[in-house]
């Protein structure tokens, strides 16, 4: 077991691990997501009070939680590739990042078109949303630094601490309908005591969501892949894997 | 674990502390211009704005909407279990709007303590649940309302 992890943490490994997953994470994933759509969109009863435009939390709400937790995961592998300077952690971190933005401006454009039937506006100032856009500038930020430093090793270490940085965003999130008065509701499933969501919405909602981690597994180990074989790209297993036949 | 890592180990929580601490001040200092919207307790107790526009949250009180005489204007009272609030505003109300629900008003107090909105956003709550099990719901919670006047009456 321990040696499974020793050798992940090898590019060489790593890249030959994931390449045989991702098939199996695509097609498992691919199944959730159809099987969770089917459910939220048809088979789920309308809202007593929303009628079917409920439904875009289907998309909305997991997007939301991806938002946050790849955020996590990202701060937490730019942690670990600074503490013991492991190559793969810096690579899942900036790996991460664009797929973090793009769940986190899908929260924010689907709460929108939510939002202007039910709330009556496209958009408002309240804690839980504008703390949100932060996280998309964050992840924008991550981005953006990463790009800007040439040298790939030392552009690591400097988004690692701005992730780490922004870190304190996300109990403010998570949080921010709780400890003010917001336009936005409550949590509904994250919290404690039973869910108010009846059990036919939940459970494609949870499919829902689940399907958006594989989808977030899937893509980062693609994504990895790719940047180890850029930043590898003059060890001798890259240039045997590329001149093989 | 080597000296040089735990010393960077410890650098990251003191960073992650460091910042924690400093956001926890920063939004304690600012924690009243974070509220979106004052409660009608807070509007009785006068600690909202008289001079300049500010944002009202509350349910709306049942049997309270009434429309006046000009036919465009509705007036309505909403309340947070303890203090109500009259606000009138003029034009469209979100479809979520309705007695019970609770709602955000933006505009300004009148002298005469009535609430008027330029803007009037329905708050919705997190509760998820199909007709049937809400008109359930309901018809259990009004057989339990009858239940406890007729055993107060007795």
């Amino acid at each position: 077991m321990l040696r499974f992890f020793h050798q992940l943490g090898s590019p060489k490994h790593f890249y030959r691990i994931a390449g045989s997953w991702i098939p199996w994470l695509a097609a498992v994933c691919g199944l959730l997501m159809l099987y969770g759509l089917y459910q939220g969109m048809v088979v789920a009863p309308t809202d007593y009070q929303q009628g079917d435009s409920y439904r875009i939390m289907f998309i909305h709400v997991p997007s939301a939680w991806m938002s946050l937790f790849i955020y996590v995961v990202m701060a937490a592998a730019g942690a670990i590739g600074l503490i013991w300077h492991m190559k793969l952690a810096e690579v899942i971190a900036i790996s991460s990042a664009p797929i973090g933005a793009s769940f986190t401006f899908l929260a924010l454009v689907t709460g929108s078109i939510w939002g202007k039937p039910m709330w009556g506006t496209w958009w408002v100032w309240d804690a839980r949303l504008t703390s949100e856009l932060i996280l998309l500038f964050l992840y924008l930020g991550v981005m953006a630094l990463y790009g800007a430093i040439d040298d790939k090793r030392t552009a690591a270490r400097a988004t690692a601490i701005l992730a780490i940085v922004g870190v304190v965003n996300i109990p403010i999130i998570h949080y921010s309908v709780e400890w003010w008065n917001t336009l936005h509701q409550g949590p509904t499933v994250t919290k404690f005591g039973a869910p108010s969501i009846d059990i036919r919405m939940l459970i494609p909602l949870l499919v829902m969501a689940v399907a958006f981690k594989l989808f977030y597994l899937l893509v980062v180990l693609m994504r990895a892949r790719v940047e180890v074989l850029e930043r590898e790209r003059n060890a001798r297993w890259v240039r045997e894997l590329v001149e093989a036949p | 674990m080597k000296a040089a890592r735990k010393k960077r180990l410890y650098l990251i929580l003191l960073i992650v502390t460091g910042v924690g601490v400093a956001a926890a001040l920063a939004l304690n200092a600012f924690n009243q211009n974070l509220m979106f919207f004052y409660s009608p307790s807070e509007v009785s107790a006068g600690k909202a704005p008289s001079d300049y526009p500010f944002r009202l949250g509350g349910l709306v009180t049942d049997g309270s909407v009434k429309r006046l005489a000009n036919g465009l204007t509705t007036r309505f009272d909403v309340t947070d279990m303890d203090k109500t609030v009259s606000i009138e505003y003029t034009g469209i109300l979100p479809d979520l709007f309705r007695e019970g629900q609770g709602i955000v008003a933006h505009g300004k107090l009148r002298p005469d303590g009535v609430f008027v909105a330029d803007e009037v956003l329905a708050k919705h709550d997190e509760k998820y649940m199909p007709p049937e099990v809400a008109a359930a719901l309901k018809a259990s919670h009004e057989k339990g309302v009858t239940e406890a006047a007729r055993e107060s009456g007795s």
